[in-house]
């Protein structure tokens, strides 16, 4: 290669070309580029030789180190199972009145069912379990198809209206837009379901009789004639200040009129007997730690 | 007109076949793919191609050119090409602080669906990569090609082709996405018509080059085409096997991919990895050869240090994809060669980034003085600060930590930002002055406003992500004493506000630079003083021409 001009700065000599104004010093390569290229090809060599590394058709190169993440994976999770069987057994065996005498067993129920809840119900029903529109607030208030563990259990087991063939199912049917109930009549019956939670059914229905008469005839099979509600079928208590939906007017008049059918998964198969226990108890106990 | 009368009568004759060709495929689409978002796609093609066809048809019997024009390098398209990059920049980068405001308040959309988190984020990569990348790529490209080959390009409409088709093709995948159209694969997105539009224009770049490298005065292929021509073959190479798919009906958006599964999941980090390699660093690295040594006026530290790192990067890149699925259904010796591969990688991408930084010796004091050589400068420092995280990252343990973490995001835009923008802000603002011959642009001062502005933005927005990915990924690995988890994935959501707004906040310092470059350019164009002659150096033909214009600063 015929040599060009030595540069002034560096002491090296040209490469001889040029292009457009830019040349290019023949400098030798430096030599920690030739040492550190022979250290990560020599590290990369015997990581091949130690570890899974290159394609022989149908298998691969073990490794003289053995090393298999799927079977180390699979002796962690076992180890962890081993290591956690004695606080299983005890979730297994004892019930909510005895886990509610344990502390020990409520500081794991408490801790263990804070990352449960948080990682599949805080979605919906917020990470403090205080609920959204359309949400339950679990924390406080009162719980459409009741609040005893047994019962919580049951729901977070089944989901509503979920596609569990056990399924606890309910609908508020859609007495406007299906023709049940007229517009004025539904106009009646909202105007006294406001107001049962802050008069009561006897003076709400003093001042909205009519309305009073449509609720006995079609609302009260579910509600219950004294509208509080029954937990076996998932009917509110409409008395008391808890609304899944909202109590203005406005949020009543689209409840009564389309309807309302929520839903809440089912989660036996992704959670599993166990953890849905532990949740039913979280939610319990969060429900008597409130004021 | 200038531009189209320009053209030989031969070349807007075939504009014009093009372009007629094109309006009628649109039509096609248009009025056969009823129902379908592909019919969108077709009138904006219809639409297009009718706009550019009615001013060539206005000049069509325009005299033929003179034949002074062969004594000049054409750069027309170039100067274009550096518009468009500007636009993009200021496009895509408003789009991508959106989205990073999203991210603290994810109420700040119009609630329709094309203003969901998930439509815009598309818009903004593809909008930064191909948008600004590949028109900042294509421009400097032409331009460097002309003069490191002595040589004018081979013809004057391939360039137009190239540039506009691109364009088509980033202004199809952008708007697909807003109206829903995607095939779901990372930087790959736009789906197949798109696709064998973009395979047609890449194809006619390659071709262009290699013409022009044919027909090169010059004894030697200076480095800078090596890249170039690495960047426009392996691009085509990637972008081909990764979209192999088979469209639902030939009037349907829809396609499904060949592949499925793992081997998905690895042909996609095979693209998405030399992607970065071939598009965000091959290519960059021919626009760092060409303008850092013109604009320090120094010579290349080593010619031999920039073979030996040519090789080891195009060599090495090709193995490393696997890298991005560590710990996943990948089988782990594909994950070992990621990773051992990886870690070699540092090697001839520290040889880059030290032959750039050495080649500044003797022109230190340039890069306290002017900053557009101190933007080319920082692209180096970034790039080896990047292929070093890189490399690290790869290492399976380190990524067991920072995989799915804002770390990752983090890293790429030290790399996007701090590297390829950085480069191509620091090419341009070398080109503009050259390309419109001007003696220099409008407001040297509004350029060191906006090095500092992005150099600024860059350093918020890493220090931030790497704080976020850090602690994301210390918060999903911690247990208590009783082998549980410590927090939930909500609990690492909630964390990460305030980084969130710190990085946005970076993001808009990033914009509001890159808005101080959109100001700067169009000053330039229309009021900067022109060059003087003597500022003129290395014509085409001794004596004849100016295109060159390039004063040493």
């Amino acid at each position: 290669m015929a040599l060009g001009e030595r540069d002034p700065v560096t002491g090296y000599l040209t490469t001889g070309h040029e292009w457009n104004g830019i040349k290019e010093l023949n400098t030798p390569v430096p030599r920690i580029v030739y040492v550190f290229l022979s250290l990560t090809t020599t590290f990369g060599l015997i990581y091949w030789l130690l570890m899974p590394a290159l394609p022989l058709g149908t298998t691969y190169t073990k490794g003289l180190l053995g090393y298999d993440e799927r079977r180390v994976v699979e002796r962690a999770v076992a180890h962890a199972e081993a290591e956690r069987a004695p606080w299983h057994e005890v979730l297994d065996r004892q019930d909510f009145a005895s886990f509610a005498a344990d502390p020990a067993a409520m500081q794991e129920i408490r801790e263990a069912g804070r990352l449960l809840f948080g990682q599949n119900c805080a979605a919906c029903h917020g990470i403090h379990a205080t609920g959204n529109t359309g949400f339950p607030n679990l924390a406080a208030g009162a719980l459409n198809w009741g609040d005893r563990p047994e019962v919580l259990q049951q729901t977070i087991r089944v989901g509503v209206n979920s596609d569990h063939p056990e399924s606890r199912t309910a609908q508020m049917p859609a007495f406007g837009q299906d023709g049940i109930l007229s517009r004025p009549e539904v106009d009646a019956v909202i105007a006294y379901v406001h107001d049962l939670s802050r008069d009561g059914t006897a003076v709400s229905a003093l001042a909205h009789p009519a309305g009073a008469r449509i609720f006995a005839a079609q609302c009260a099979a579910c509600h219950g004639a004294d509208a509080r509600g029954k937990a076996d079928v998932g009917a509110p208590n409409l008395t008391d200040t808890t609304w899944l939906y909202g109590g203005d007017l406005q949020t009543i008049f689209q409840t009564v009129w389309y309807g309302r059918q929520g839903h809440m998964p089912s989660w036996e198969a992704r959670l599993g007997a166990r953890n849905v226990k532990l949740l039913a108890a979280y939610v319990a106990d969060l429900r008597t730690r409130q004021p | 007109m200038d531009v189209i009368s320009n053209l030989t009568m031969d070349e807007r004759r075939r504009a014009l076949l093009i372009l007629l060709v094109m309006a009628l495929v649109g039509l096609t689409f248009a009025a056969a793919g009823h129902g379908d978002p592909i019919a969108v796609h077709g009138a904006l093609v219809l639409v297009l191609s009718l706009a550019l066809a009615f001013p060539v048809m206005g000049h069509l019997y325009d005299p033929e050119p003179s034949i002074e024009r062969f004594n000049a390098y054409y750069d027309d398209p170039s100067k274009v090409g550096v518009i468009l990059t500007f636009v993009w920049a200021a496009f895509a980068m408003f789009v991508g602080d959106w989205v990073a405001w999203l991210m603290v308040e994810p109420t700040w959309t119009t609630g329709s669906a094309w203003s969901s988190f998930g439509r815009l984020r598309p818009v903004h990569t593809t909008g930064v990569i191909f948008g600004f990348g590949g028109n900042g790529l294509i421009a400097t490209s032409f331009y460097v090609m002309q003069r490191t080959c002595r040589v004018r390009l081979p013809d004057q409409l391939s360039p137009w082709f190239v540039l506009i088709g691109y364009n088509l093709f980033c202004i199809l995948a952008v708007t697909g996405y807003l109206l829903g159209i995607t095939q779901s694969k990372e930087y790959a997105e736009p789906e197949w018509y798109a696709d064998l539009w973009l395979v047609i224009v890449w194809v006619t770049y390659f071709v262009l080059y290699m013409r022009t490298l044919a027909r090169r005065e010059e004894p030697h292929i200076y480095v800078a085409n090596w890249y170039y021509m690495a960047f426009i073959l392996v691009v085509a190479m990637l972008h081909i096997v990764n979209n192999l798919a088979v469209p639902v009906s030939f009037l349907s958006a829809k396609s499904h991919s060949l592949f499925s599964g793992v081997q998905d999941a690895l042909t996609e980090w095979w693209y998405g990895h030399n992607a970065v390699a071939f598009f965000l660093t091959a290519g960059f690295l021919g626009m760092m050869y060409y303008y850092l040594p013109i604009r320090a006026g120094r010579p290349i530290f080593s010619y031999r240090l920039s073979i030996i790192s040519f090789w080891g990067i195009t060599f090495m890149y090709m193995w490393v994809g696997s890298h991005h699925l560590h710990h996943t259904a990948l089988p782990q010796w594909v994950q070992t060669l990621g990773m051992t591969f990886s870690l070699v990688l540092l090697v001839p991408s520290w040889g880059s980034a030290a032959n750039a930084l050495l080649t500044l010796n003797g022109a230190w004091h340039k890069v306290r003085d002017d900053a557009t050589l101190r933007f080319m400068m920082i692209a180096a420092v970034f790039y080896g600060l990047t292929t070093f995280e890189g490399s690290f990252m790869a290492i399976r343990s380190v990524n067991a930590l920072s995989h799915y973490t804002d770390w990752t995001v983090g890293h790429v835009h030290a790399g996007a930002l701090g590297w390829v923008a950085m480069i191509t802000f620091g090419a341009l603002y070398a080109s503009i002055p050259w390309l419109w011959k001007r003696e220099r642009m409008y407001s040297p001062a509004l350029v060191e406003v906006h090095f500092w502005l992005a150099l600024s933005g860059t350093a918020v927005y890493v220090f931030a992500l790497w704080n976020a990915g850090i602690i994301q990924g210390l918060m999903w690995r911690t247990y208590t004493e009783n082998g549980n988890l410590a927090y939930t994935f909500l609990d690492s959501v909630v964390a990460m506000r305030p980084y969130y707004i710190a990085r946005a906040l970076g993001g808009l310092l990033y914009l509001l630079g890159a808005l101080a470059g959109c100001l700067n350019l169009y000053l330039t164009i229309r009021f900067a003083a022109p060059a003087t002659e003597a500022a003129s150096r290395k014509p085409l033909r001794d004596g004849l021409d100016d295109a060159a214009t390039q004063p040493a600063e």
